[in-house]
């Protein structure tokens, strides 16, 4: 079997305050796949993958990208690898323009100039935003600004693609354009997300999480069509829809 | 979307001036209020040029008089506070309609009056042929320290957000019944202003997070710097230059 791309081995966190929000996680994600996390609110969700780019670092267990260790030395690399979008694009959009903004992490991987350019330019290409390059982010709608967030984290070629919750907060044409775009891209992706649905259409295989536990890992449509699971983990698919057998 | 506060100062235009690099626009500015400042307050003419030239850049750009005038309002509270120098200040006095005003404190009324107009105008017509991101740039060509200029970007992107998020806040006051009449009703603004305080410094994490995640090591990357050319700096620099020449006659005739 290949190297994984994510290998997390018993994993466990606790805050400063002693909230213990991770118990010895195990999670293994390969190239080329497409995963979606799911759980209720506070299940450890975030801080899970807050570990995968080493923002937070393993008090027990291992973290493991391509078969790199995660450890203070090589966090940096650890980053490149991983690309973490995250809920609020306000967050992610932080240079005066989208082309600025976009250039920002792979300035800091030390591109220049041509190089730089083409990354840029077929990144934006990529997430269909090259029309909004020159402008600022906060003259853009939301939708758009989920996109160059994406595309700002995609310019660094992760390994991995990260992204918590992309659905929030879209109108439903946006969160269909979205699932398009996304779906075309050849990169392995982990999806935290509550919309179900969105789940189901983007990944193949998924994981529930609560309580800081991973407690069920499984085709995505086997886990929606287990009413038990989804109950007792507070996961709800919207009402009047269910998984046909066979889906 | 929410209109910018900060963009209401950049009005869109083909002009010459709209299309000259930030950088040289920036350093003709900076130096032209130099001059401004460096000119004695006797020399009216040399105002009158000044104002001049920059009612002539103004025009040129097609900034408009009701544009410009609009912007010249935050003037308002320096004139104010210069309107009572000829009657605080002390020295030979000069009886104006029956009252009695101070000479000096009238020269330092016109030089407060005439200097800060004319700063003010130049930043006018620098701000509105310079969209904010250029401005940016121009002052990393000028080899502003990045710390500087990167403090600057992220104060000018968050502007709106926070306001937005007052706005929103405003609304849902509102919504749940606040009328404010009163300075007494002025409570849940001082609430609502701490808690944009307390949210802002959340987001700052957050922000860090994510440059954090986008490989940020300390420094911000410089942006990329189209060099001037020279003919443009000439051409440019040639209204400062200007300027101080009419400094050099003024100090010159006194």
């Amino acid at each position: 079997m290949s190297v994984p791309t994510i290998a997390v081995e018993g994993l466990g966190f606790s805050y400063p305050d002693g909230t213990v929000a991770l118990h010895s996680i195990d999670l293994h994600i390969h190239p080329g796949e497409r995963v979606a996390l799911l759980g209720p609110n506070g299940a450890g969700k975030t801080t899970l993958i807050l570990h995968l780019n080493g923002i937070h670092m393993p008090q027990h267990g291992s973290v493991a990208v391509s078969g790199l260790e995660l450890s203070r030395d090589n966090v940096m690399e650890i980053r490149r690898r991983v690309g973490i979008v995250f809920q609020d694009p306000d967050d992610q959009l932080f240079m005066p323009t989208v082309r600025a903004d976009v250039e920002f992490g792979p300035r800091n991987l030390g591109l220049e100039g041509d190089e730089l350019d083409e990354r840029v330019d077929a990144t934006l290409e990529t997430m269909e935003v090259a029309d909004l390059a020159e402008r600022p982010p906060n003259h853009l709608s939301f939708g758009q600004k989920r996109r160059v967030a994406i595309a700002g984290v995609l310019a660094m070629e992760p390994a991995i693609l990260v992204l918590d919750e992309p659905t929030s907060n879209l109108d439903p044409a946006s969160r269909r354009e979205l699932a398009t775009t996304l779906r075309a891209l050849d990169t392995t992706l982990l999806v935290v997300t509550h919309d179900l649905p969105f789940a189901l259409e983007m990944c193949p295989r998924t994981l529930v999480m609560d309580e800081g536990r991973i407690v069920a890992n499984a085709e995505t449509a086997e886990i929606l069509r287990n009413d038990e699971l989804l109950k007792q983990h507070r996961l709800e698919l919207p009402y009047g829809l269910s998984i046909a057998v066979g889906d | 979307m929410a209109g910018g506060h900060v963009h209401a100062l950049y009005r869109h235009g083909e002009s010459a001036l709209h299309g000259l690099l930030p950088q040289t626009k920036i350093a003709a500015a900076f130096l032209f209020v130099f001059a401004v400042v460096a000119t004695p307050r006797e020399a009216f003419w040399a105002f009158g040029s000044y104002a001049f030239i920059l009612i002539g850049l103004a025009a040129y750009a097609g900034l408009g008089i009701k544009f410009v005038a609009t912007r010249m309002i935050v003037e308002i509270p320096f004139v104010i506070a210069s309107l009572a120098f000829p009657f605080i200040a002390g020295g030979d006095k000069v009886t104006v309609l029956g009252i009695q005003l101070s000479q000096s404190g009238l020269w330092d009324m016109w030089n407060v009056l005439a200097k800060a107009t004319l700063g003010l105008l130049t930043s006018i017509v620098l701000a509105g042929t310079t969209e904010i991101p250029n401005m940016l740039k121009g002052l990393d060509a000028l080899r502003v320290p990045r710390v500087i200029t990167a403090i600057m970007g992220f104060m000018i992107r968050y502007l709106d957000v926070v306001l937005g998020e007052f706005r929103r806040m405003r609304v849902a006051m509102r919504s749940r019944g606040h009328d404010p009449k009163w300075l007494g009703h002025a409570r849940p603004y001082a609430a609502s202003a701490g808690a944009i305080f307390v949210r802002s410094y959340e987001r700052g994490e957050r922000v860090y997070l994510a440059m954090a995640s986008r490989g940020y090591a300390g420094h911000m990357p410089r942006s990329t710097i189209e060099p001037a050319p020279a003919t443009q700096w000439l051409g440019v620099l040639a209204v400062p230059m200007f300027a101080w020449l009419i400094v050099a006659l003024a100090w010159w005739s006194l």
